[in-house]
């Protein structure tokens, strides 16, 4: 019988999972975005809980920004984005969801079997939840390559990023403050340089569609 | 071992299941009705209906094989008997050595297959039609129900569904997400298997979207009867599967008799607040294209092997 903190730390982590999920088959980029937030909210709230039964104050701090960067600042920032280029009801077309599915499901069992060896060494309450960490980190990876449109890439790009953190809150019990300011900081002026991207992208192809990246020369 | 006890509770559920199937589904339809600001014929229609179709003359299509005969006898026996495999009220049956949760939905499994192969059998348009939905509905639904089953069955270490439902009343208070994704799943399928609206509209009868009616349109007077009391008689079993693994308090354990009188009340009314989300699932929500069905299921799926998976992650 699991401590109740624990048992709820599993259930935001099982939440987590079920959003990563829902990012990969959502073809609709608003509620990708809506989809994005919440599962910031989620792992603010995992890395409070985190906090609250461990005594590790600092965790506070970092739930903090979490909250502030990742459910309310990027948020914004997309939601403003897909306004300005006008894709706000875009929908991803080339997209075979069963298909997407079992791919993730075989991740999903993969990350699991790499974790629990790791997760045994690890001392901390929070340990069985670094498999759905590694597994919300490739879902959002699978995401990014099987998306060609550019926002839908970038919120998969953010996605693994929330993974990474949740893997680092899980495993050790978060970074050193230094290290996750920094990443914060990295997240958004990276989010702000893609922004710009975006437009320059549609301004040369007259789309978002990345594909045609992949043409070096033009005819 | 074959109590007295348990005899008595098999008999009772049986009957039960048989007598008050009508019912739910009559409940359903009156809180749909109540939702969409109709005052609605109430909740003992159905059994007027099943008393109408039984007195009228039962007409046979020209070319029809003795299939087509027995199926409805098929389809309410084998409905009865899942009924009396799944513990509603007590958990100790002796109809559960029979039968574990896989041939439970092998049962299932098997009245689709006559259902389907009577609907072919007269050979029009809309039947075929019918029953090829149908197989397709049912060959993504069954997967889904499966997983969900093993969830279960993983937690109490037995596929039987009477020790599981034993195992899972004595587990301590505690959040289960696995049980959670299976739950979700679990009225997912129920959804898709029912007819319900997400997949089929059970309210039409002259569309070409339907499914289930497309099947049985050449049924009449007594067998189309039958057919209805089944299709009521597995909404009701599907309900008692999902209240028997996911709301399993209440239900008497062992030879306990008074449990068991004690267990019919706390049914009745977990059947009722059932029904009464059912309508509420049905009325908030659109019937998607046909072709959106293998993602409804597909994603049924997904979160019951998620389910299991979680189980091994966090609950082992």
């Amino acid at each position: 019988m699991l401590p109740l903190s624990s048992q709820v730390i599993n259930l935001l982590a099982a939440i987590l999972l079920l959003l990563a999920f829902a990012m990969l088959t959502q073809r609709r980029i608003l509620s990708l975005i809506n989809l994005f937030a919440l599962q910031g909210l989620t792992l603010a709230l995992s890395t409070a809980v985190v906090a609250w039964s461990t005594g590790q104050s600092h965790l506070y701090w970092s739930a903090l920004v979490t909250f502030a960067l990742k459910v309310v600042v990027l948020p914004w920032i997309l939601h403003r984005l897909i306004r300005r280029l006008n894709v706000k009801w875009d929908v991803e077309t080339l997209l075979n969801i069963p298909t997407t599915m079992l791919i993730g499901i075989v991740l999903v069992i993969l990350a699991f079997n790499l974790a629990l060896p790791i997760s045994q060494l690890a001392g901390t309450i929070t340990k069985s939840t670094l498999g759905i960490a590694m597994a919300s980190m490739l879902l959002a990876f699978l995401m990014m390559i099987t998306r060609s449109k550019a926002v839908p890439q970038v919120i998969g790009f953010l996605a693994m990023e929330n993974a990474l953190f949740f893997a680092a809150t899980s495993a050790t019990y978060g970074m050193p403050m230094v290290v996750e300011l920094g990443i914060a900081l990295d997240v958004l002026v990276g989010m702000i340089i893609l922004g710009v991207f975006f437009f320059q992208i549609r301004e040369r192809f007259d789309s978002l569609d990345i594909r045609h990246l992949e043409k070096l020369k033009e005819e | 071992m074959i109590s007295a006890s348990g005899v008595a509770a098999q008999i009772t559920e049986l009957f039960l299941a048989v007598a008050l199937a009508p019912l739910m589904t009559g409940w359903v339809n009156q809180c749909r009705a109540w939702l969409q600001n109709k005052s609605g014929p109430g909740p003992l229609q159905p059994y007027r209906m099943l008393g109408k179709l039984f007195q009228k003359e039962s007409v046979i299509a020209y070319g029809a094989s003795p299939l087509f005969r027995i199926t409805p006898y098929i389809l309410f026996g084998g409905m009865c008997l899942a009924a009396a495999i799944v513990p509603t009220l007590a958990t100790d049956l002796p109809f559960n050595t029979a039968a574990d949760a896989i041939a439970l939905v092998g049962l299932f499994a098997l009245v689709r297959v006559f259902i389907s192969l009577a609907a072919m059998d007269i050979g029009t348009a809309f039947g075929t039609l019918g029953a090829r939905r149908e197989m397709m509905i049912g060959f993504l639904a069954e997967p889904a129900l499966l997983m969900v089953l093993f969830t279960a069955s993983l937690i109490s270490q037995s596929t039987s569904l009477s020790i599981t439902v034993g195992k899972l009343l004595q587990m301590d208070l505690a959040i289960y997400p696995s049980l959670a994704f299976a739950g979700i799943a679990f009225t997912m399928v129920l959804l898709a298997e029912n007819a319900r609206i997400p997949i089929d509209n059970p309210a039409t009868h002259l569309e070409l979207t339907m499914i289930h009616e497309a099947m049985i349109l050449e049924y009449s007077g007594r067998h189309l009867a039958l057919i209805e009391w089944a299709a009521s008689l597995k909404l009701f079993v599907y309900a008692c599967i999902g209240i028997a693994l996911f709301l399993p308090f209440g239900i008497a354990q062992g030879g306990d008799s008074l449990g068991l009188i004690l267990a019919l009340p706390v049914l009745v009314a977990k059947l009722a607040v059932g029904g009464a989300l059912l309508a509420v699932i049905e009325t908030v929500s659109a019937k998607m294209r046909i072709f959106r069905a293998p993602e409804f299921l597909g994603t049924a799926f997904l979160l019951a092997v998620l389910g299991m998976l979680v189980h091994f992650l966090l609950e082992s």
